[in-house]
């Protein structure tokens, strides 16, 4: 049996038996592509969305159903996500890049909006009074900021599995690594937003599923600090198909300074409600004082 | 301001008292609630907001997850037979007992930063809940980053179907109570809200008492 195995493997990849032959083999699969992958310069991009230029892209992603991504980008960055084909789900996680312990806190980013439903024009407010980033253009209208993400027992029981290796990876796993790849850790994992499954509340206060507005929606954040952006692309907890859902999400993401200055004017989703107006106002007091802005 | 308890108030589930304290208005509070044990939550005054953080006492990195709570119970009022979920999912306490019916998990803690937001910077001076989360937890090995989207006891926050939500009126009333039962050794993180910018403590922050019975054993 071992040699049977051992001459499959042989006649597979002849060439590995030697150290030369491993590294031939190795070097030999660069160039090639994958549907599901991140590409590296981002200029590179085949996928760069329709009136962005591949050449001012900093990032270009297709995360795969399951998978996970996090990037660390500048004030100004504009960030686009797809939802390619109709099932992706993005549980998104933002931590101030240079004070990680300030992040995305969903009960003011309800709260002080005085508005539950994402949607264009609402801000995602940290704890500390400050606008993280703003949601800038929104052609799904369907999130859900209260259910928060997956839990890897609760995967376990809906589908079999959670771990971040399975077919049914659970949300939090997702998030959980995108935070220790960048030192932080359990701890920093508070309830995260989700894009692209919409939930409503009724009258009784009970959720509604209204799942995805389809193939090809996308949504833009305009990010006001450096920040960690981590993106978990799993089903919704409150998604009722039996089986596991998901399908690929894309992540663009391009310098865009001037459209801080654009949505502060009201040129870029309106005039800015007061709250709004006001985060912005404290996220700038702050970078001036640092000496930033 | 505020006038002296002189009603003594009795636990919502019955059993041999561990504790009664009295928490003063503005204040914070904590304790471990034993695996088994029933903390009463008495609204001494009427429409005060109790912000309440849950961890597992054995280990703080498994905290309430306010998100993973309703999800769970497929929607967003706490009341009997709620229970109050950590972020992994376990349970770490579940409301046994509840006299007003509705109690809000959505609207997170005031600050002095967040007061700028809604109500001006002229507001930033005053105290704030996170202020009281924040050095409390210190006393157990808490810090900033495990401060989470908490539990608002007595506060009433409605979606309406356009999505708008907003702390209005309380629906408690002088003496009322919640009861929570502890499925593990949890600590209990409490700041009695000293908002008066907004309804939830009826603009006149008041004290709150704490008891924690054992219902296990015969009084």
């Amino acid at each position: 049996m071992t040699s049977h195995v051992r001459d499959s493997h042989h006649s597979e990849h002849p060439d590995t038996a030697t150290t030369a032959g491993a590294k031939a083999h190795a070097r030999a699969q660069h160039g090639r592509t994958a549907d599901v992958m991140r590409h590296v310069p981002a200029t590179s991009s085949p996928t760069a969305p329709d009136g962005v230029p591949a050449a001012g892209l900093v990032w270009s992603e297709t995360v795969a159903p399951g998978g996970y991504t996090t990037a660390v980008l500048a004030r100004g960055t504009r960030i686009r996500l797809t939802d390619v084909d109709g099932d992706a789900c993005a549980h998104l996680l933002i931590h101030r890049a240079d004070g990680p312990h300030e992040r995305l806190n969903v009960a003011d980013t309800v709260k002080v909006p005085w508005q539950a439903y994402l949607g264009k024009g609402h801000p995602l407010l940290s704890g500390f009074g400050r606008l993280l980033a703003t949601v800038v253009a929104d052609t799904s209208g369907r999130h859900d900021a209260l259910a928060g993400t997956t839990t890897r027992d609760g995967n376990h029981a809906r589908y079999g599995a959670g771990a971040p290796e399975s077919a049914s990876p659970a949300g939090r796993e997702l998030l959980l690594l995108a935070a220790l790849k960048n030192g932080l850790g359990p701890r920093d994992l508070p309830p995260t937003p989700s894009l692209f499954k919409g939930v409503r509340v009724d009258s009784d206060g009970r959720f509604e599923w209204q799942g995805s507005a389809g193939a090809g929606t996308h949504v833009d954040l305009l990010l006001h600090v450096d920040a960690i952006v981590s993106l978990a692309n799993t089903a919704h907890p409150l998604d009722p198909r039996p089986e596991f859902t998901c399908s690929a999400l894309r992540m663009h993401a391009w310098p865009a300074a001037g459209d801080l200055d654009l949505l502060i004017s009201g040129d870029l989703v309106g005039p800015l409600r007061p709250e709004h107006r006001q985060a912005a106002a404290n996220t700038d007091a702050d970078l001036i004082a640092r000496g930033v802005l | 301001m505020n006038a002296p308890t002189a009603v003594k108030y009795a636990p919502l589930v019955p059993g041999p008292v561990v504790l009664d304290e009295e928490v003063d208005a503005r204040a914070a509070w904590s304790a471990v609630v034993a695996a088994g044990d029933v903390l009463t939550i008495v609204d001494l005054e009427g429409n005060q907001a109790v912000d309440c953080l849950l961890y597992s006492a054995a280990d703080t990195g498994v905290r309430y997850s306010a998100s993973e709570t309703i999800a769970r119970q497929g929607g967003i009022v706490l009341t009997t037979g709620s229970v109050l979920r950590a972020d992994t999912g376990a349970a770490l306490m579940t409301v046994v007992g509840d006299e007003v019916g509705v109690h809000d998990t959505l609207g997170g803690a005031c600050s002095k930063e967040s007061n700028t937001l809604r109500y001006g910077q002229h507001t930033r001076a005053q105290h704030g809940c996170m202020e009281n989360f924040l050095l409390e937890g210190s006393r157990h090995g808490l810090g900033a980053k495990d401060l989470a989207s908490n539990i608002n006891w007595f506060m009433n926050v409605p979606v309406d179907p356009d999505g708008a939500l907003g702390i209005v009126d309380g629906l408690s009333a002088p003496g009322k109570r919640v009861a929570l039962r502890a499925d593990v050794d949890a600590l209990v993180l409490v700041s009695n809200c000293p908002q008066v910018n907004n309804p939830c403590n009826a603009f006149n922050p008041t004290p709150v008492r704490m008891i924690v019975t054992r219902p296990g054993e015969a009084a």
